[in-house]
């Protein structure tokens, strides 16, 4: 559905989007994944038509997006980075307006926009001026005015920035719903949403992609590398560097003393290694007192943060 | 409907639906009633020459304040962004604006035939030579808008686009009043590039279509710089 070939961007001098190739599969749901600034609004907004590639071919549904422009606009229902809307206009005539502008040309407005307000929860404030509107309802217009023509292609950016956590859920419910119908292509930095929501993700770092695939494939491929947290009480200064030396550790995340003799250490292990046996054993023989000790299995979250760590 | 009328629609609607259209209105039409009430006895003859004079002089200001939010206010808020990916060409959305505004302006126009109204009823005005007038006004306004919503898709500032409108508005305005410095063949040149000019002839009720030429490709380029600098956003 969605092509991009070797896509880069530079803004004057500096790189936004290094060299990025994917595909979008019809029907797919995908998240576009990475910190702020990694260059996702930028390749989005690519897509969208609303920038032009400084070098590279992206395609919509096969529509050249410089040659074809047009075309491709009429396929997407765009919802920009924070949101912007008419302040000054009510929810009905603000959905009409976007309706009109994008709608095909014969598309008649039958029952779409009341459809669209339906499943986005607008009822009851149809007739307020957007301005008026607190957050949660401003951006749920948002995604209403991105549907109301009803394209193939849905581009969310930052879809739930700003809602409260119940309302998140509604939205990531109605995305998960919409995605049975249509193409979406969802940019978070929030990775749950990502996860709750996407079949396929694609972790952006620095303008290029780091990692693709399902949220499942990314866990597995990353796995191994857990993470055991123990609060110990011990009186032996060295236990530190004991205990890194235990066969399975790999580094030391991170050491926060509580007391004089009570610390919590964090230690990420090898692949597909257990070193809890070797690490009590260690404390028996060094007379140390164990209170906690646990394993945590790789999130996606460790997986982003790993990819998307600054370097130096 | 088109797409151009329907942004234009809606860009109308706005002006209505804030305070800009009456205060718009209200403004010009008390500014020109009271000029025009004061000269008519002082030049105590009846045509609308003093009153075209005014409103040349008040659509310098008027002008930029109607066009100023047009583009800078949607870079602004972000909504150009929607405009911009919507399935419209660069100019279609500038037409659409420009249209707004342009009613906005031709209804206020309209409005004030009332004095020509005025002056019917106690003396003998030139059809013609006022008729003639409206057209060159209407003309020229779509020149000055055409300059305030190139100088709106510069910036995001309102305050902006509003002096840059005015003193590139000014300049063509003051042009055939000021060449009697210039030497004679750039005085020439410089006469017919200005606004004020080509509207004498047009008032005097001559319809001659170099005039008609002129506003028309003024208004175009200036359009199409507009069309151009939003184009230019994809390529920074």
């Amino acid at each position: 559905m969605i092509s991009v070939k070797n896509l880069t961007k530079y803004y004057g001098s500096s790189l936004a989007v290094n060299n990025i190739s994917f595909e979008v599969d019809k029907g797919s749901v995908v998240g576009f994944l990475g910190p702020n600034g990694a260059g996702k609004s930028t390749t989005v907004r690519i897509i969208t038509c609303y920038l032009a590639a400084t070098t590279g071919v992206v395609t919509v549904d096969g529509h050249d997006v410089l040659t074809e422009a047009l075309q491709v606009r009429r396929k997407i229902g765009y919802l920009p980075e924070n949101t912007p809307l008419y302040l000054e206009l009510n929810v009905v005539d603000y959905l009409r307006f976007m309706f009109d502008m994008r709608k095909h040309p014969g598309q008649q407005n039958g029952h779409q926009i009341k459809e669209v307000m339906g499943i986005c929860g607008l009822d009851e404030v149809k007739h307020k001026n957007i301005g008026e509107l607190s957050k949660g309802y401003r951006q749920r217009v948002g995604l209403a005015q991105a549907m109301v023509h009803n394209p193939d292609i849905l581009i969310l950016d930052e879809p739930t920035v700003g809602l409260d956590p119940n309302q998140i859920i509604e939205i990531r419910n109605l995305i998960k719903e919409l995605g049975k119908l249509k193409t979406i292509i969802i940019c978070s930095h929030i990775l749950p949403e990502v996860e709750a929501t996407c079949n396929k993700v694609l972790i952006i770092h620095e303008g290029q992609i780091v990692a693709d695939g399902t949220p499942s494939d990314l866990r597995t491929s990353f796995e191994g590398k857990g993470k055991i947290f123990i609060e110990i009480k011990n009186n032996i200064p060295d236990f530190l560097e004991k205990v890194i030396r235990v066969a399975g550790i790999d580094r030391l995340l991170q050491n926060s003393p509580v007391t004089e003799n009570l610390s919590r250490i964090s230690l990420e292990t090898v692949k597909g290694v257990d070193p809890r046996e070797d690490i009590f054993r260690l404390c028996t023989q060094t007379d140390s007192v164990l209170l906690e000790m646990k394993r945590e299995e790789t999130s996606l979250e460790d997986v982003f943060r790993q990819l998307t760590r600054k370097e130096g | 409907m088109s797409q151009i009328l329907i942004l234009a629609r809606k860009e109308l609607k706005s002006y209505f639906d804030s305070p800009v259209a009456y205060v718009v209105i209200t403004l010009f039409l008390l500014i020109a009633g009271w000029q025009f009430t004061t000269s008519l006895f002082l030049a105590n003859t009846a045509d609308l020459r003093q009153l075209f004079g005014i409103i040349r002089f008040i659509l310098l200001f008027f002008i930029p304040a109607v066009s100023m939010r047009l583009l800078s206010e949607e870079k602004r808020v972000g909504t150009i962004e929607l405009l911009l990916t919507m399935p419209l060409k660069e100019w279609q959305l500038v037409m659409g604006k420009f249209l707004a505004a342009y009613a906005l302006i031709a209804i206020t126009l309209i409005l004030t035939g009332i004095h020509y109204i005025t002056i019917a009823s106690v003396g003998n005005p030139d059809f013609g030579a006022t008729m003639g007038g409206y057209l060159g006004l209407i003309l020229m306004v779509g020149v000055y808008l055409a300059i305030g919503i190139f100088t709106s898709s510069l910036t995001q500032n309102q305050i902006i686009a509003f002096i840059l409108a005015f003193v590139i508005i000014f300049v063509f305005y003051i042009l055939d009043k000021v060449v009697f410095f210039m030497p004679h063949f750039i005085a020439n040149l410089l006469e017919l590039l200005s606004t004020d000019y080509h509207f004498g002839n047009l008032a005097r009720g001559v319809i001659d279509s170099r005039d008609i030429i002129y506003y028309l490709s003024m208004m175009f380029f200036f359009l199409f710089l507009t069309s151009q600098v939003l184009e230019s956003r994809k390529w920074k």
